[in-house]
């Protein structure tokens, strides 16, 4: 076997089993900017998995699942909002009780929908010329249409962020709040918008599992995809275009466990398993020891915003 | 137009009587919101509720099984309990009950006939240090570079359950366990005792011993008045001179190496052996009781056992057909509950008529 027949196939996987942990990435990263944390990434994606996946199924149309998935995530996400921005209450452990609750509440849901093949999954759509394209071709124009939507929503995010108006506003909102207010802009207002936008966007992560990844719902399905989002986040130092190298990175990791016994390792699948959480450690202390602990993280994240206080 | 506006005022202490009607209430707005939940997903919440009721806390066998499930929460509970005083979220409970039980499985499988004043010390010895041990591998990273400890604790629950995973069905399988994945049963030197001839294991007893320690030595000593200074504020921990890593290494240890004890005790005080799910997520319900008992030892206690009933009546209500999931939903919404109830705590809630004239007095 040529180098080139493993990896690409390799790399092609690694980008497939990354989109899902992209988009939750990228919500999560839209929600820190303006300033809450939101640990409830992994309830989000599975409200988001099985709310996608159960309408996809009533439906027979897969978008429509999308849909669903986004307002099921957002939803969700608002009870975070409403907690932490409104309520001023604890943004961690809020976001705990929103990963135990979506947990269940999935679970809860979903319990009809287990063995039910969709219909209608998302399959995979070469894009034209693209896709003959030699070496790159394969490896990111040959997947599905929810694939292609993150290349483009990476590059919204970055282009919002750094170069429009209110993406500076939204960087500054995670920095300085109060000076935002100053300026005569709705923090509150702003906040709930970002952690809900952000929820919606965890919520297609999970959408993304059910309706292409592994076209199915099982309980609990996502396995830590919601808190290597969370952990991505802070290895991308809050940037899209890190978030999406980052996301390939650990989807290859995945991809890489099926693939070493072609290769002729032989390792225990267990230990195939752990590979993803323990690359997630390792590299989040490779990451923030490099930065000796100064990480350019929003300087007022995590801290409830009081016009009092000020 | 009626415009109504309200502000909130910080009150200078929390009020202790919202400290203690919130979970309360708390705890029955979870209950209406799973209903109406339940109404809407085509169930009767009323005869539901009375099941996971009767199945819990209404038998001599329901609460027998609630107090079995309680053991490990209030251990659990009172572990991250520790790491949380002092703001070190450690989410690692579950992992370090997995390894605190895989450790004290290590002993009666490898001396299986050890006698019991070797046995049950040297179990309890392994699952705390092994606990303690997996904390510490993230408390270290944590103390040096202040790599959060919320992602790295919960990383390493993954591991761990894999890594128990990968001994039943492996190494450690039975020969004899027709292909299960268990080891074999420990020896009888390696059971905690019941009391008298139920299914309650001693391991109770370490649970009340330590909430007691805990509640001691948070009150009365100075190592657990520092715990709090570090915990309300880092900075003027280190004016006063306490030494923050070294207390973010030992807490953590420490509060592993307690998770890890909720593990050996299962093992030897349930099981009589290890296998793969040992927790139905004991670690992550240990976060919820934390925070509803306001990290006080005894209400951690009591919160248990209320919790372990949820727990029961949830596979209760499974058999009618009704998903377990429904259980830990209640758990989440209780939670919210909690949170959002705090701000009653925190601030004072002041009203305002339109012309700005206050209403609330």
């Amino acid at each position: 076997m040529s180098i080139q027949e493993f990896l690409i196939p390799l790399l092609a996987a690694a980008v497939i089993a990354g989109t899902p942990i992209l988009y939750a990435a990228l919500g999560e990263l839209i929600t820190e900017r303006a300033g809450i944390i939101n640990l409830g990434v992994e309830g989000i994606m599975l409200v988001g998995a099985v709310a996608g996946f159960m309408v996809a199924v009533t439906t027979g149309n897969p978008w429509f699942g999308v849909l669903a998935s986004m307002l099921a995530g957002g939803a969700v996400a608002l009870i975070h909002a409403f907690l932490t921005i409104t309520l001023r209450a604890n943004q961690v452990v809020s976001g705990l009780a929103l990963t135990i609750f979506g947990t269940g509440f999935s679970g809860y849901l979903g319990k009809a929908y287990i063995g039910i093949p969709v219909e209608k999954p998302f399959t995979a759509m070469p894009l034209g010329p693209l896709a003959d394209i030699p070496f790159i071709g394969p490896i990111f124009f040959q997947h599905d249409a929810l694939v292609y939507i993150s290349y483009l929503l990476v590059l919204l995010i970055w282009y919002y962020m750094y170069h429009t108006r209110p993406g500076l506003n939204l960087r500054a909102l995670g920095e300085n709040p109060a000076a935002m207010d100053a300026l005569g802009l709705n923090v509150f207002y702003l906040r709930y918008i970002y952690v809900v936008a952000g929820g919606a966007l965890g919520g297609i992560g999970g959408a993304y599992l059910s309706l292409a990844y592994a076209p199915s719902w099982l309980e609990n399905m996502t396995a830590g995809r919601g808190w290597i989002a969370v952990a991505l986040v802070i290895f991308a130092l809050w940037n899209p275009w890190r978030a999406l190298m980052g996301a390939y990175l650990f989807g290859g990791i995945d991809a890489l466990g099926f693939r070493l016994q072609v290769l002729g390792i032989q390792m225990s699948p267990f230990f195939l398993k752990m590979l993803p959480y323990l690359f997630t450690v390792l590299i989040l202390v490779f990451v923030v020891a490099r930065q000796k602990g100064r990480l350019s993280e929003p300087g007022a994240l995590g801290l409830p915003y009081d016009r009092e206080e000020r | 137009m009626n415009r109504l506006t309200f502000k909130l005022e910080k009150r200078l202490a929390p009020s202790p009587v919202m400290v203690f009607i919130i979970p309360l209430i708390s705890v029955l707005l979870a209950l209406l919101l799973g209903g109406i939940f339940l109404v809407l997903t085509g169930e009767e919440p009323l005869t539901i509720y009375l099941l996971m009721f009767e199945d819990s806390l209404g038998s001599k066998y329901g609460l027998t099984e609630t107090m079995v499930k309680a053991i490990p929460l209030m251990l659990t509970s009172l572990g991250v309990s520790l790491a949380f005083k002092m703001k070190l979220w450690n989410i690692g409970a579950e992992g370090q009950f997995y390894m605190g039980a895989m450790a004290a499985t290590w002993l009666p499988l490898t001396y299986p006939s050890l006698p019991v004043y070797f046995m049950l010390p040297g179990m309890i010895m392994l699952g705390m240090i092994a606990g303690g041990l997996w904390a510490l591998l993230t408390a270290i990273p944590r103390a040096i570079w202040k790599v959060n400890e919320i992602i790295t604790t919960l990383m390493l629950n993954y591991v761990a359950i894999l890594w128990v995973d990968f001994l039943v069905y492996g190494p450690w399988r039975d020969p004899d366990g027709s292909n299960f994945p268990i080891t074999a049963s420990f020896s009888e030197a390696a059971r905690l005792p019941g009391l008298g001839d139920s299914r309650i294991h001693t391991g109770l007893f370490f649970a009340l011993a330590l909430a007691v320690i805990l509640a001691v030595v948070f009150k009365y000593s100075r190592w657990g008045y520092s715990i709090n200074v570090i915990g309300s504020s880092e900075r003027a921990a280190r004016y006063a001179g306490m030494s923050i890593k070294r207390n973010i290494l030992l807490v953590m240890f420490l509060s592993g190496a307690i998770s890890g004890l909720a593990g050996m005790a299962e093992v030897s005080g349930i099981i009589g052996k290890l296998q793969h799910g040992i927790s139905p997520g004991y670690g992550y319900t240990a976060i919820i009781i934390a925070w509803l008992s306001k990290l006080n030892p005894v209400a951690i206690l009591i919160v248990s056992v209320l919790f372990g009933a949820l727990q029961v009546g949830g596979y209760a209500v499974q058999v009618e057909g009704v998903p377990a999931a429904v259980a830990t939903m209640l758990q989440g919404s209780i939670l919210f509950f909690v949170l959002g109830g705090e701000i009653l705590t925190n601030y004072r809630v002041k009203l305002f008529g339109q012309k700005g004239e206050e209403l609330s007095k």
